[in-house]
């Protein structure tokens, strides 16, 4: 046999704490660092600005940041499913303006189109039901131009851009409209109570736990090889301290809010969706080499479309959480950094531009690192251009780090 | 879908050339506008025989593998699998019938691991869609096992990692994972070094061992002539002949790729088949 010709590397157990050097050599050969570098940035950032900004390192300061960041959280979910695919959405900025709008007229009193409790079903959900079925619509009919017909997906949402601006703008003659429906208010405006709080903790802690020792148990079962025990273990206290931590800090104030629940219960959900479902793995697929997609009978036009939902979907979900933070949706629904604070918040997380390559969580790192360098620089009464400024030097950072490990991917390869 | 055993690899080969042909194709024609790719080409492969296409840039070899793989249908003509009639319109199709396609770009995708590769598009999930990662992971390293690939570290690393030889055993593990029996396998080692294209051959001949038919497309006669059965050319879309390997030299192959005639000349004038030669 001469099979052996290759195999010169010594018999390591490629799971253990002693393979990690191995994992991670071959990640970056592979072009994957995974979500390290925003992470390390992110520590600087926050002892930075800990240090240098008044008022930075304070428990109200700790909720403003996630009640600021979740909606732009959702967006940046979307479009890691975007680029995941190679693709970019543009018109996310206004179809979150549009799902504002939807609410905000839905639950307009006296306005003829309000939208009442149906049962025991309370109004707000309903609006927010619709407001999202609406941008799943728009999702289908960007994305089919895109998938179907073949037109560049940055022409088709360039154009999405400007009409769902324009929409906006002839929806909302009276310029602004009050939300006054405490459903959708609560979505930004309300916390948990310090039992609850606490409760929450447990139980996400717990639930995660279980699913980690569940999957080992399963791997075992099917004679696959597991991580190592001690590593499992490490992750799992690490993320045991970070919830009690958070949920201690979040209580010190006001409470635990809705919105950072929200945040990672999209988290978990869209996480599943990538990582364990077919439809995931059919994007990653997409992303990584379409042809060899379709070659193996992967709907692309298909996974493509669903991309675009899911990028509207999730743009729609945080033009809501952005509306009840104002408690008004206004003509300027959606504009301004939106959308760059978005793409860019997946970016920076090492979501990768040409495809195939990054996590959800990606993006909820990066919207922290863009949220807190707005809320830092504020806090340092920076004005809005050093803020601009910052925001877009980070992000041209992560992609040149992007383009880079995209060309080692390229010779690592052959 | 569900994986199972490939029946066919625990059997010998101990078929002679007398056994029915696996596949058969007869008078196949195809024309894509006004380009006549094929005109009424022949074609068979048995169970357990590796079997050369070759023939030079344009002579239709592409355009052959992509009919029976189901990428685009034919315009006239009949393929036989079993000696019995199909159509095959899909790759779904020619997978149904056993037919698995080895690409000359491999169709791997470089972000995904070993086993997502293995399992790209017949993913092994439950009825919710979900993923039964255990169970791919299991099956794959059962697969590379029976193939004697050896030289994968760990099946979970990204393709990208992996040198040229082992993609292309990636990809043909992949092919015949799927109860396949018959794997076509264009240029295989088109891109690789004198030590993997060794390796690689290698697996192409105990593929043919196990049971399977195989169909080897390559411009190298020396790999064709290391483990080729029977060889057939084609030429200007054409079948011009097809050699026993073990009956015939390379000078007699290279002649026929570059100047051989149709036999057949039914359907078209005899000054066009005088023409093309």
């Amino acid at each position: 046999m001469s099979t052996q010709v290759e195999s010169a590397l010594p018999d390591i157990d490629p799971t253990g704490i002693g393979a990690i050097p191995f994992r991670i050599r071959e990640n970056v050969k592979a072009g994957n660092l995974g979500s390290w570098p925003v992470v390390v940035v992110l520590v600087i950032m926050v002892a930075y600005f800990g240090f240098t900004a008044n008022n930075f390192f304070t428990a109200v300061n700790f909720n403003n940041i996630i009640i600021q960041m979740a909606g732009t959280t959702m967006l940046a979910y979307g479009v890691v499913f975007v680029l995941l695919i190679g693709e970019i959405d543009l018109s996310i900025g206004f179809v979150s303006g549009i799902a504002g709008v939807v609410v905000a007229e839905l639950q307009l009193p006296d306005s003829g189109h309000q939208i009442h409790d149906v049962g025991p079903i309370p109004a707000g959900v309903l609006i927010i039901g619709v407001a999202l079925l609406v941008c799943a619509a728009i999702g289908v009919f960007q994305g089919s131009i895109v998938a179907r017909i073949g037109v560049p997906a940055f022409v088709v949402t360039l154009a999405g851009l400007s009409i769902w601006q324009g929409t906006i703008q002839k929806a909302l003659p009276e310029q602004v409209v009050i939300i006054q429906d405490t459903t959708i208010n609560n979505l930004a405006g309300y916390f948990f109570s310090d039992t609850w709080g606490w409760i929450i903790a447990v139980v996400g802690v717990g639930a995660y736990a279980a699913i980690v020792i569940g999957g080992m148990l399963s791997a075992r079962r099917h004679g696959v090889a597991i991580r190592d025990p001690a590593l499992v273990i490490l992750k799992l206290l690490a993320v045991a301290v970070l919830s009690f931590g958070a949920v201690a800090i979040c209580n010190s104030d006001r409470g635990v809010p809705f919105a950072l629940l929200l945040v990672i219960i999209m988290l978990i959900l869209l996480t599943f969706l990538a990582k364990r479902t077919t439809f995931g793995r059919h994007v990653y697929a997409v992303g990584g080499n379409a042809e060899a997609a379709r070659r193996a009978g992967i709907n692309v036009p298909r996974v493509r479309t669903i991309v675009f939902v899911i990028s509207s979907v999730m743009a729609g979900l945080g033009g809501i959480v952005l509306a009840a933070r104002l408690n008004s949706v206004n003509i300027a629904a959606g504009s301004g950094t939106l959308l760059i604070d978005a793409i860019s918040a997946a970016v920076i997380g090492g979501t990768s531009l040409f495809g195939g390559r990054g996590e959800v969580r990606n993006a909820l790192f990066g919207a922290m690192v863009v949220v807190t360098i707005s809320n830092g620089l504020n806090t340092q009464n920076r004005s809005a251009g050093d803020i601009l400024i910052a925001t877009g030097m980070i992000l041209l950072i992560a992609v040149i780090v992007d383009t880079v490990l995209k060309r080692r991917q390229t010779k690592a390869g052959r | 879908m569900r994986f199972t055993p490939n029946p066919r690899m625990a059997v010998t080969a101990t078929e002679t050339p007398t056994t029915a042909p696996l596949l058969e194709i007869r008078d196949l024609s195809k024309s894509f506008g006004s380009v006549q790719a094929l005109t009424e080409v022949d074609f068979e492969v048995r169970a357990g025989e590796v079997m050369a296409l070759v023939g030079d840039n344009g002579a239709g070899k592409s355009t052959l593998i992509k009919c029976i793989a189901g990428i685009h249908g034919w315009d006239s003509g009949e393929v036989r699998v079993d000696g019995k009639p199909v159509s095959i319109n899909s790759p779904k199709d020619a997978a149904g019938l056993g037919i698995e396609v080895v690409y000359q770009d491999l169709a791997l995708c470089d972000n995904l691991d070993v086993v997502q590769n293995m399992y790209l598009g017949r993913e092994a999930s439950n009825g919710f869609q979900v993923l039964k990662e255990p169970v791919m992971e299991a099956k794959t390293a059962e697969t590379m096992k029976s193939l004697r690939v050896t030289t994968i570290r760990s099946i979970r690393q990204p393709v990208a990692t992996l040198s040229g030889g082992q993609r292309q055993s990636v990809a043909v593990a992949r092919a015949v994972m799927w109860n396949s029996r018959l794997v076509i396998l264009d240029e295989p080692t088109a891109a690789l070094g004198v030590a993997q294209t060794a390796q690689v051959l290698e697996l192409v001949a105990r593929l043919a061992d196990q049971g399977l038919a195989v169909v080897l497309i390559s411009h190298n006669l020396h790999d064709i002539f290391a483990v080729a059965t029977r060889i057939t050319v084609l030429r200007l879309g054409y079948s011009i002949a097809v050699f026993e390997r073990e009956k015939t030299t390379q000078q007699e192959v290279i002649g026929a790729i570059t100047a051989g005639t149709p036999t057949k000349v039914s359907g078209i004038p005899t000054e066009a088949a005088e023409a093309i030669a």
